[in-house]
């Protein structure tokens, strides 16, 4: 092999090894992940979302849900009462859905009835309540990140979230940075 | 050549859905090492049923689903395909139906 041959031949193994780095740093920035923003706190997205969060967690994907605003009431634990609340955060309180089974349909609410016909139907075609749902998810490793700031501004406590193995407190910055290692990044 | 192998995120590219290579006959022969009787729960109650069950048999051992909901059916072989199992095809009952698979 003449001199300039080998150089060229060194040129191409150089570009050929940057571009198994990038490859490789690719492949390392998007884990088998699902990141879902909850904001909604309407009982069919709510209810969207964790069945879909079962599905993934059980196809062994890593699943992590940020709960905010709305979809806070969700997380309250009707059992549990928080003191030292100001009037603003009591009101809030008081006029939010009490946990997961007071929440309201987005559509056909009815003042309360529309919920309890889903009920009554989920129960007759063997669908999980949202009970089981978050127990399953508990045992599946499904993570659940309350957005601190939005608990804050509607008032609530830590002393009222329910109790979950993988629960935690964070900001905007921790989902953020959860999605962007994700493979799938959803709202709803 | 010196092109490197591009992996596909674990995930086998090769849809194991529409190559059913068994037929209900040799289905219906097969040794079943585990039995999940899924059919008291919705979507997605199968697939976590499965995922239960399927720590408790060993490699190369075949599981039947049982199975009355309809997405369970496509569900499965998704599952399969993603996890590295064989999916083996689907048989219907009366009212309900039997998926199997051998765990990889």
């Amino acid at each position: 092999m003449d001199n300039s041959t080998e150089i060229t031949m060194n040129k191409f193994l150089a570009e050929l090894e940057t571009l198994k780095s990038r490859t490789g740093r690719l492949e390392d920035s998007r884990k088998d992940q699902l990141s879902i923003a909850i904001v909604s706190g309407d009982m069919d997205k709510i209810l969207a979302a964790m069945i879909i969060s079962l599905a993934a967690a059980a196809m062994d994907s890593h699943v992590k849900l940020f709960f905010s605003f709305w979809a806070l009431s969700a997380l309250r634990d009707p059992k549990k009462k928080a003191k030292g609340k100001d009037i603003v955060s009591k009101m809030f309180g008081m006029m939010l859905p009490k946990g997961r089974n007071k929440l309201k349909l987005s559509q056909m609410n009815m003042c309360g009835i529309g919920p309890k016909m889903i009920k009554i139907l989920m129960k007759k075609q063997n669908v999980m309540s949202l009970d089981v749902m978050f127990q399953e998810a508990a045992a599946l490793g499904v993570e659940i990140t309350v957005c601190e700031m939005s608990m804050n501004l509607m008032g609530f406590k830590k002393e009222e979230m329910i109790d979950y193995p993988d629960l935690r407190y964070a900001g905007a910055t921790t989902f953020v940075a959860d999605a962007g290692e994700s493979s799938m990044q959803w709202f709803i | 050549m010196l092109l490197p192998e591009i992996k596909q995120g674990g995930t086998n590219i090769t849809n194991n859905t529409n190559n059913t290579t068994m037929t209900t006959d040799e289905l219906r022969t097969l040794t079943v090492a585990k039995s999940v009787d899924a059919r008291g729960t919705a979507c997605p109650g199968p697939l976590l049923e499965a995922k239960k069950a399927i720590g408790t048999i060993s490699s190369g051992d075949v599981m039947e689903i049982l199975s009355a909901d309809e997405g369970t059916k496509s569900d499965i072989p998704k599952w399969c395909n993603k996890q590295g199992h064989e999916y083996l095809g689907c048989v219907e009952e009366n009212g309900y139906f039997k998926v199997y698979m051998r765990k990889k």
